[in-house]
């Protein structure tokens, strides 16, 4: 067919025929576009398999100085009188990790109801970039924030309370993932459609009724997937830890006492002074390995979670 | 003092922001009976019916004028709870929407919400529900299933069964079947003229047979105007307007 139109004329069918020509270049490019994206997807399956491997290589040895029940029964961490039993860092992480999931998850749900079944469109535009500076911080800004405000603040409280303690961190790290929880849950329930809404609406729910008993069970596996993701990030966060928790390994689930977490007792233990071969020096794997474990439970524990209570829609 | 009428609507006008949807509407909606509302799209057909048990405000720029009683109460007035209004006046929806839970947890979600617990209760007006809505063969063997495993046309009448569980008083439906196959659809017709007993229905189609065969009032609305309101078979068979005329007649819309 040949189009005829301000003098110009036309068929779509030849132009389309003509352009085949050049298609040689194009099917090559099609053929290697594939491959180059396999490619960088593999590079970062080959770091895990990395990182995972010299982690396993260097716990290993350090297993052979060091017996299995003796790391993980063990109840003193003391690596530098030869004590390695983990269970007061173990302990410490899982302090740290129990406060800021308090502190974080009731906030960020609130918020994240807030924001997507309250705010205006106003109101939304101006809180989310806060939210996503809070989530920008360094880390390093939270944990004097937690050494020079908030610990000074909770002695007002817990009047006999050290200025390192694991309540103040664990606040603080639990501010921190505040925008990971509020941000992600939002997206969540954000995609719940609103005819559901609607539904509930029109039978008489209030809209915190629609909110709890719609949205939030309509979302639950994207919600469950934010809260994992920031109870990750609160496990293997460092630096907050370092600054204001001590660097006392303590067994011991009273948050305001001084303490250590395994993120923190590798930063100590790789700070130079420890020799390359010493038991020390391969303890921070076997740490490290620990800490990985970790990470992946609450993995596999999402995952079944969220297929348990999913609700499709 | 009790009418014959469930709605009186006079004199009103709704906006979107800075366009009119409804001019100078009123109607009087009569108990126990079929109203249909027809007129091509864009007409205004949803924002009436939607207005009535004031889903309309969920679009915040929506402002009205004017005044719809329901029992000869103000809906707007300051007294009504919106709540309240929407569990006598409930609404099926044009794409069925079942919540993603069990058949039997959406039928009770409403009587949930409003406080019933029993267990006993519930499983009662679960029953009546589903029979209601002419379901209750065919799903009752698997009320623990997820509702969106059900076909369309069940998951609406899961919808109606959800809807009648809180028993209201008037049924909105906006095109309930446009979504639907004929068979789910003819299947729906004869649910809404058996339900016609304890509900006042009122219902938005595009398709006018569908007005002829159960309705017994039909409003004909054009740009946002009520034109013609009467007895369906007047109507259809005796317009009084011209433009309903050529409407209904096919030559516009
Ligand atoms: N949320 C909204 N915001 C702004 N304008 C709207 C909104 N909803 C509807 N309108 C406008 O109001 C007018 C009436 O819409 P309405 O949905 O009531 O039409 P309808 O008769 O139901 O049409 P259809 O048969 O296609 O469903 C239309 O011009 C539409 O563009
Ligand atoms: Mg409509």
């Amino acid at each position: 067919m040949v189009n005829k139109r301000d003098n110009i004329s036309y068929s779509v069918q030849d132009m389309i025929k003509k352009n085949k020509k050049n298609k040689g270049l194009h099917n090559l490019v099609e053929k290697l576009v594939p491959i180059f994206l396999f490619l960088c997807a593999g590079v970062s399956v080959i770091t895990t398999i990395g990182i995972l491997f010299t982690l396993l290589r260097e716990s290993i040895s350090f297993f052979r100085e060091i017996s299995f029940a003796d790391f993980y029964l063990g109840t003193h961490w003391s690596p530098w009188t030869d004590h390695f039993g983990v269970a007061p860092l173990i302990a410490g992480t899982l302090l740290i990790t129990c406060i800021a999931i308090c502190v974080a998850l009731p906030l960020g749900l609130a918020a994240a109801i807030y924001l997507s079944e309250y705010a205006s469109e106003n109101a939304r535009k101006v809180i989310k970039p806060i939210l996503e500076i809070l989530a920008g911080i360094p880390t390093v800004v939270y944990g004097f924030f937690a050494l020079t405000f908030v610990s000074p603040m909770l002695q007002y409280i817990f009047t006999d309370m050290r200025i390192f303690n694991a309540l103040s961190a664990g606040i603080v790290v639990g501010i921190m993932i505040i925008p990971m929880i509020a941000s992600l849950s939002e997206d969540a329930m954000n995609a719940v459609p609103n005819t559901l809404r609607d539904g509930a609406l029109g039978l008489g729910a209030t809209r915190f009724e629609v909110a709890t008993k719609v949205v939030l069970p309509a979302a639950f596996s994207g919600i469950v997937a934010s809260v994992v993701l920031a109870t990750s990030r609160a496990i293997g966060e460092t630096m907050i830890v370092t600054i204001a928790a001590g660097a006392t390994p303590n067994l011991t689930f009273n948050p305001t006492e001084s303490i250590q977490t395994l993120t923190a007792f590798i930063v100590q233990g790789a700070k130079g002074d420890t020799s390359y071969l010493s038991t020390i020096y391969k303890s921070i794997y076997a740490v490290g390995i620990t800490l990985f474990i970790f990470t992946l439970l609450m993995n596999i524990l999402s995952q079944y979670i969220a297929r348990r209570f999913k609700e499709d829609y | 003092m009790t009418t014959n009428n469930v709605f009186k609507i006079e004199d009103f006008n709704l906006w979107y922001g800075s366009t009119q949807a409804l001019y100078q509407v009123g109607m009087e909606i009569p108990r126990n009976e079929i109203t249909a509302v027809i007129g091509p799209s864009g007409c205004g057909k949803s924002t009436l019916l939607k207005t009535l048990n004031r889903m309309i405000e969920t679009v915040p720029s929506v402002r009205t004028s004017g005044t719809i009683e329901y029992n000869n109460q103000d809906i707007f007035s300051k007294k009504q709870l919106v709540e309240e209004l929407r569990t006598h006046v409930g609404m099926v929806f044009q794409k069925p929407n079942p919540f993603p839970k069990s058949i039997y947890e959406n039928v009770v979600y409403g009587p949930k919400i409003h406080g019933i617990k029993k267990k006993k209760i519930l499983d009662d007006i679960v029953e009546k529900s589903l029979r209601g809505a002419a379901i209750w063969d065919e799903v009752k063997d698997r009320l623990s299933q997820n509702a969106y495993g059900l076909s369309g046309g069940q998951q609406q009448r899961i919808c109606i069964a959800r809807c009648l569980a809180v028993e209201p008083d008037v049924i909105l439906m906006d095109e309930p079947t446009s979504a639907l196959d004929p068979i789910s659809t003819l299947k729906i017709e004869e649910l809404i003229k058996e339900l016609k007993k304890d509900y006042t229905i009122i219902i938005v189609t595009h398709n006018m047979q569908q007005a002829a065969r159960i309705s017994d009032k039909t409003a004909f609305m054009l740009n946002g105007e009520l034109v013609e309101f009467s007895d369906t078979n007047t109507l259809f068979s005796n317009p009084s307007d011209k433009r309903t005329e050529d409407y209904i007649s096919g030559r516009f819309g």
